[in-house]
């Protein structure tokens, strides 16, 4: 899957979690919890829609890493999908 | 016949929008369906009936909003041993059950009670030695800080019934507040009490949602900060037992089982509670009265702004799983969908978790008539010194707001030690 599919997965999810909010105007290296009011509840809720729309099981250990749309995007194009 | 009224879904409730009917007359129905659907200041709630019966007649249609109280069906009781409302106010249940008890330990002869039973009551005979008065009468007074002593009953046998409560804060409302001895204006609905005294302000026709909900919580606190005599304890919690614990569990989970890290949390104040019980109730009618249920509010802020709060029903009762489930449910409905008139007034005790952010202590805000309120800050590496060496651990400050009309500090300490003993021992929660 191309970095620009999984960008706009990555939208839809966050369109759906913060509808108010415009995620395809996210800057690459914003933190998006902090930009889009996301909580702990809400970014499992992301990781678990990530799974079911991709298949790839993001363990815990590595949420830390993934705080911004460059990282999410790099990160998810550097595994199989 | 019993009277179905629009219920007080929190001190911060004063009227509520009937949004639809979820019988008709002639429906049967059953203690704790849900038979309306109520849009408050701050979410629409499914309300849940106290009564078994048939409804007799609705009064209020949808769209229509009315003040707390107010009748809105009228349902009728059958058969014998169901107390009719009004009759045998005094030995009604104030709040409902938290868990209907299980058919089999009913059936049972010489079972012992469930861990969860039905909320401590007032004995009726200690409530009618005090004041005669309907639960429903004590908790509308409760929560517009009106005085019983000064009301006079209506009543049989001269209790005081919901009626009188409710016609004393309309007087007060027509009085200036120094004129209405013991009935607290501020503990009404703002447009209540100027549109009695003035024509309505000239402001725009409905307030939008987030104002509302604004004023609703505006009230409550308002209330809490005013009656609440506050205080307020904090210890720091080495959180490297549970962490690692977590993790190990969160490793063997599937993604959609993983826990969250207020998971825990929130466990190990459901197990100090048992521990020190005094901090989980309400303080009513000027007296302490702890709860044997657990029923922890959390709270969950919504996305369009503002806060609600939940309960988590009988959460000493639930293991790890069961309690994620149960806050991705409570959350998802608070934030999507539908809250049950039960989990609005049925908490015992409120948990704030501000962990997201940066923030290391919360001092919170008590939700009357609730006597205390649990606050979690974030979880970060901090030096920590032991056995005469330091290093570095994950340290989680926890807090302790509590009624001091209820407890003492002392009290307070052991539940803040209690809860750090659980954390320590995770694999035991």
């Amino acid at each position: 899957m191309s970095p620009d599919q999984i960008r706009q997965i990555i939208f839809r999810l966050l369109k759906r979690i913060a509808p108010e909010s415009e995620p395809s105007e996210l800057a690459p290296d914003e933190n998006i919890r902090r930009a889009l009011d996301i909580d702990s509840f809400d970014a499992l809720n992301f990781f678990i829609q990530l799974h079911d729309e991709l298949g790839v099981t993001i363990p815990e250990s590595d949420y830390g890493q993934l705080n911004t749309l460059e990282e999410i995007v790099h990160y998810l194009s550097a595994r199989p999908v | 016949m019993a009277e179905f009224r629009m219920p007080s879904l929190g001190s911060d409730m004063l009227e509520g929008t009937l949004l639809e009917w979820r019988v008709k007359p002639g429906d049967r129905v059953r203690r704790r369906d849900v038979i309306a659907v109520v849009d408050t200041d701050k979410a629409a709630i499914e309300i849940e009936v106290f009564e078994d019966g048939i409804v007799e007649v609705l009064l209020v249609q949808p769209g229509q909003k009315i003040p707390v109280g107010t009748v809105m069906a009228v349902i009728r009781t059958e058969g014998a041993g169901i107390p009719e409302a009004g009759t045998a106010g005094a030995v009604l249940p104030e709040r409902p059950p938290v868990e209907a008890v299980p058919e089999r330990l009913m059936a049972g002869e010489q079972v012992p009670p469930p861990a969860a039973p039905a909320p401590l009551q007032p004995s009726a005979s200690a409530a009618a030695e005090r004041i005669k008065a309907s639960p429903y009468a004590r908790r509308l007074a409760t929560e517009h800080s009106v005085d019983l002593r000064n009301l006079e009953g209506t009543g049989p046998q001269g209790s005081i019934c919901a009626a009188d409560v409710q016609r004393a804060l309309e007087t007060a409302a027509q009085l200036p507040p120094e004129e209405a001895p013991g009935v607290s204006l501020a503990g009404l609905p703002p447009g209540v009490a100027e549109e009695r005294r003035a024509p309505a302000p000239p402001v725009a026709e409905k307030p939008a949602a987030a104002d509302a909900m604004r004023r609703a919580i505006a009230a409550a606190v308002t209330r809490s900060n005013r009656e609440i005599p506050h205080y307020y304890l904090q210890t720091r919690i080495d959180m490297s037992r549970t962490l690692r614990w977590l993790e190990a569990e969160n490793l063997k989970r599937s993604i959609k089982e993983r826990l969250l890290p207020v998971v825990p949390l929130i466990k190990a104040v459901a197990s100090a509670l048992q521990d020190v019980p005094e901090l989980n109730g309400y303080w009513i009618d000027d007296r302490h009265q702890p709860q044997e249920a657990v029923n922890i509010g959390f709270a969950i802020s919504l996305r369009q702004g503002g806060l609600i709060a939940p309960a988590i029903l009988g959460a000493d009762l639930m293991s790890m799983d069961d309690l994620m489930e149960a806050l991705r449910d409570l959350i998802t409905r608070a934030r999507t969908g539908r809250l049950r008139s039960s989990e609005m007034t049925d908490a015992t005790i409120t948990v704030t978790n501000l962990g997201d952010l940066g923030v290391e202590t919360v001092y919170g805000v008590i939700y009357p008539p609730q006597v205390a309120l649990v606050g979690f800050g974030k979880t970060t590496e901090q030096p920590w010194a032991e056995n005469g060496m330091l290093g570095v651990r994950p340290v989680l400050t926890a807090t302790l707001a509590a009624d001091h009309r209820a407890t003492d500090g002392r009290r307070g300490a052991q539940f803040l030690d209690a809860l750090n003993r659980h954390l320590q021992e995770p694999s035991k929660l």
